[in-house]
Order: C-alpha cells, then sequence, then structure tokens
C-alpha cells in the first residue's frame, strides 16, 4: 500500500483511531518528563532568575505558531495541486490551533516581557510580525466559516495561506534583519545553541511534547472534520429525497 | 522557590494551561456532537453515495 493510499477519508479514520491513544500517551510522557526537568532539574538563570522557566513554554508556543502555519501551507499546496480533500481538512483543523499556540506565545512573552524589559508590550518587528501572523489565522478561520460550500472556501483559504506564507520568514529573521527588543535567534542559529545543555535539553524536550499535543489535537480535529463533511452530505441526500 | 516572579510564572503556566484545557474539551464536544448527529442520520437510513453504491443500492 502506497503511502498516499492512507489519505483516503475512510483508512484515515481507522488508521487515527488506532494511533491517537498510543500518540496521547507518549505525549503524556513526554510532558511529564519535560515538567519534571523543567521544574526540579534545569537552574534559574544567572541574569533571569526563575523567570527563565516562562521559556520552556514560550518557545515551544512561538515555533509551533509558525510549524502549524508551514502545516497549513502545505496542505493548502496539497488543496490546491492534488485537490486531495483530507488537504482541506487538514488545513482547516489546523487552524484554530496554530490561533491557540499563537495567542499564548503572545500572552507568554507579554508575561516574560514584563519583569525582564519592563514592558508588557513593544512594536518591534518579532512581536508585531506574530500579531500579523495571529491576525492571519483569525482572518482564515472567518473565511472557511463565512463560505458555506467547503470545495470554494478550500480554494480560497488555500489560496490565502499560500500568500501568508511570506509572513514565516519575516519572524524568523526579524530579530536579525532589524534592531529588536527581543533576543536574536539561540537555538536554531549559524555556530550552535548558545543555551547551556541543562536549558536546552528541558528546552527541547518540552517542544517535542507541545509537537505530539499539535498531532493529538490536530488528528482530533480532522477526525471531527470528516464526520461534518459526511453528516453535510448525507443532510443533502435526505433533503433530495424529500423532495 | 520562584523567586520574586512567581506571579508572572503562574500566570504563564496558568494561562497556557487554561487555553490548551479549554481546545480539548472544544475538540472532545465538537466530536461528541457530530457523533451524535451521524448516529442520527444512520438511524434514520440516510447513507452516504458511497455506502449505498458498496451494498448495492438497496438503501
Amino acid at each position: 500500500m502506497r503511502l498516499i493510499d492512507y489519505a483516503n477519508p475512510t483508512r484515515f479514520l481507522g488508521l487515527s483511531a488506532t494511533l491517537l491513544p498510543w500518540l496521547a500517551a507518549v505525549t503524556a510522557i513526554t510532558f511529564a518528563v519535560g515538567l519534571y526537568m523543567v521544574f526540579f532539574v534545569a537552574p534559574a538563570d544567572y541574569q533571569q532568575g526563575e523567570t527563565v522557566k516562562i521559556m520552556y513554554i514560550h518557545v515551544p508556543f512561538a515555533w509551533l505558531s509558525m510549524f502549524c502555519y508551514m502545516t497549513m501551507a502545505a496542505s493548502a499546496f496539497g488543496t490546491l495541486v492534488w485537490r486531495h480533500p483530507l488537504a482541506d481538512v487538514s488545513a482547516k483543523c489546523a487552524a484554530p490551533i496554530g490561533a491557540a499556540f499563537t495567542f499564548l506565545a503572545l500572552a507568554t512573552g507579554s508575561l516574560w516581557g514584563k519583569p525582564m524589559w519592563g514592558t508588557w508590550w513593544v512594536w518591534d518587528a518579532r512581536l508585531t510580525s506574530v500579531l500579523v501572523l495571529f491576525i492571519m489565522y483569525l482572518g482564515l478561520i472567518a473565511l472557511q466559516e463565512t463560505i458555506e460550500d467547503p470545495a470554494r472556501a478550500a480554494k480560497a483559504s488555500a489560496i490565502l495561506t499560500l500568500v501568508g506564507v511570506v509572513n514565516i520568514p519575516i519572524i524568523k529573521f526579524s530579530v536579525d534583519w532589524w534592531n529588536t527588543l527581543h533576543q536574536p535567534s539561540s537555538v536554531f542559529r549559524m555556530g550552535g545553541s548558545t543555551i547551556a545543555t541543562s536549558m536546552l535539553v528541558p528546552l527541547l524536550v518540552m517542544a517535542v511534547a507541545f509537537t505530539l499535543l499539535f498531532l493529538v489535537f490536530h488528528l482530533m480535529a480532522m477526525r471531527n472534520e470528516i464526520l461534518r463533511r459526511r453528516i453535510r452530505a448525507m443532510r443533502m441526500i435526505e433533503a433530495a429525497g424529500a423532495e | 522557590m520562584f523567586g520574586n516572579h512567581a506571579g508572572f510564572i503562574f500566570a504563564a503556566y496558568g494561562i497556557a494551561i487554561l487555553v490548551i484545557a479549554a481546545l480539548f474539551v472544544w475538540i472532545v464536544v465538537d466530536g461528541r456532537s457530530q457523533r451524535r448527529q451521524l448516529a442520527d442520520l444512520e438511524s434514520r437510513g440516510v447513507r452516504r453515495r458511497s455506502e449505498r453504491s458498496a451494498d448495492g443500492g438497496t438503501a
């Protein structure tokens, strides 16, 4: 069986039902390990003190805000090029999850910024471009909900999603291209990470845990959306039969 | 244990738990609602085209 064969909605429902309990269990274990390391192993920062604990959730939320969008962009590409029904389901279901993670990146960043920078918010390039990403998520959700026909909604939101991809490199490189209050990249950068291993390992474990959580939520939401579309089709058949 | 800025740390973790829990509840409630509606349609004998063609169009 080819990998593409698993993209059949019925087969996807069967496969995801088998996969989800295991994925949820691995996610819970990874979170348990990550949170233990954050609260009982990782040291306080020499400058920031214990406030650095916010980093272990803020950074994964920020990564996932972009990861979710790239998942949507890949799905949007699949919608426009192959017109695969699961591609649109994937894009539509990633949007609210991406919006939630982006909101949390902004909120936890603000709660980290106040004690460290002395301000809740500043209109620098990094913060502003992430706010634009959050607004784009809301716009895409609104667009998907506004157009009733799923095929038309899929095409319109796929085009808008792909146009919005331009914001992702702006977010990533904003700290290099402009002078920002936000610190430069310290994990994925040329020359290696500048974070001590004792802090980097818990950070990476938490990032894996949140990525697994995204996968669990995404699979669950995709299953719901497939059922929603089946219900819509069945209601149309029922209405046609009643005429 | 958490220093002078404990309130900020608790607020950050608190809002994260709150939003993630709300997202989880929303997905679970939505799933239950979809399954209930699907079961209702099936109990009324409504079938999808693919199901009808699979069983020879008897439904």
